[in-house]
């Protein structure tokens, strides 16, 4: 075989096989939203229960992803999970934001919702958030439900 | 009675230690290739040949067999996964079980039948007909010459061919569920981007690929070199690499799997 005709089949087979790494980490595995590495900042929050909530779970706002989680420690001093979040630079929150641990649809995964106080400070690198909101515990909920139910009956 | 025991455990000695003097002529060989590796990358024309044999022939293979993986997990998993009125997360499931397992170890055992065999028959038979030694008696090193450029080939082939696969196996499920199913096209992309994480899923998926690479060109080239120089010799030894390679495959794939995806 020719060597030029041979050059040409390996370069295209080459430029095809860089073309399908560069699509499954474009395209696929959606690489494009990842390079907020440096312009975030990080806050923290103590959740009592946080659930099934894991690491790099989307923060968003409003439904709007604005950060991921960064780290979930258990804390041995109040006994309950410091959650760190890693929040974009371009929103800022105020001081009294509440944060509260939702599941996106039914038995989707969970994330951590931000709704925005009426505070005039916001918050800065290394903040905690004040108030929060624990995830809802289905087992909870259910043995709630059948408490009030049966203190219902009592009643009669 | 008792002789045909001591024989018998023998005999299974005897498969041990040839075995493990097996294993260990396969890594001082392997070793031999890497210490000699120097002149392909200085005259890379030998691999950019060798590239052509063992990936671009081999491309079609992979293209259909990707394609055609990826339209039947497309069929299978909207079937599944309407039942629980979620086909929408088709896309995701696709996407995970191509990346993630069935395109590294897929296009590695088509890789090892078709580009690895051809690897060890050629070398085989090099050595059947005394070209090897006859570049020997010219001061030309045939690790050098011959083996080491079909070994890099193959290692660089490999995660393209895999990434290729892994890609048409995609399409093939867009095309199945989207085209003709009818699944809406947006959230068939987006679920599958939202869940598909780039340095779990798709490097993992990537190193694991380049690992499988490795291993059956060094698999190949050793058996090749190794054979003994008849036409039942090569025959042998072509089925070898093919079985261990694959076998080797397999295996590494659950110990990678094992520390990649653990606790996730």
């Amino acid at each position: 075989m020719q060597r030029a005709t041979l050059d040409l089949w390996v370069g295209l087979f080459v430029i095809t096989g860089i073309g399908a790494l560069l699509v499954l980490s474009l395209k696929i595995g959606n690489l494009e939203t990842y390079h907020s590495g440096g312009d975030t900042y990080v806050i923290s929050g103590n959740f009592e229960n946080i659930g099934g909530l894991k690491v790099r779970a989307p923060v968003k706002s409003s439904g709007v992803v604005v950060g991921r989680v960064a780290d979930i420690q258990f804390s041995t001093k109040t006994y309950d999970a410091i959650v760190t979040l890693n929040i974009e630079n371009r929103y800022q929150f105020p001081k009294d934001t509440f944060a509260s641990i939702l599941t996106a649809g039914l038995l989707g995964e969970q994330y951590v919702g931000l709704d925005a106080g009426g505070d005039e400070v916001m918050l800065e690198e290394g903040d905690t958030i004040m108030r929060t909101n624990s995830a809802v515990v289905l087992e909870e909920m259910i043995g709630r439900f059948l408490f009030d139910k049966a203190s219902e009956n009592d009643d009669f | 009675m008792s002789k045909h025991i001591i024989s018998a455990i023998q005999g299974v000695g005897h498969r041990t230690l040839e075995g493990i003097r097996r294993l260990g002529r396969a890594t001082l060989y392997f070793l031999l290739v890497l210490w000699k590796s120097g002149t392909s990358l200085k005259r890379f024309g030998l691999v950019v040949r060798e590239l052509y044999y063992f990936g671009v022939l081999s491309l079609i293979i992979i293209v259909v067999s990707g394609l055609f993986v990826g339209m039947v997990l497309g069929l299978q998993g909207y079937e599944t996964l309407q039942k629980y009125g979620s086909e929408t997360a088709v896309g995701t499931m696709v996407a995970l079980s191509l990346v993630r397992e069935l395109g590294p170890v897929v296009a590695a055992l088509l890789f090892a039948s078709s580009a690895g065999s051809a690897m060890t028959v050629e070398i085989g038979l090099m050595k059947a007909t005394e070209q090897l030694a006859a570049m020997d008696m010219m001061a030309v090193d045939p690790v050098a010459r011959v083996v080491a450029p079909r070994f890099w080939a193959g290692v660089i082939s490999m995660p393209l061919l895999a990434a290729i696969f892994s890609v048409m196996g995609v399409f093939g499920g867009y095309l199945v569920a989207v085209v003709f199913i009818g699944v809406d096209d947006g959230s068939f992309w987006s679920q599958m981007q939202s869940n598909v994480d780039f340095r779990v899923d798709i490097l993992n998926g990537f190193i694991k690929s380049c690992f499988f690479g490795i291993a059956v060109s060094a698999i190949a080239v050793f058996e090749g070199h190794d054979s003994l120089p008849t036409a039942e010799g090569v025959s042998v030894a072509t089925t070898r690499t093919v079985v261990t390679s694959s076998l080797v495959i397999l295996g590494l794939d659950f110990i990678l799997t094992a520390f990649m995806f653990r606790g996730l």
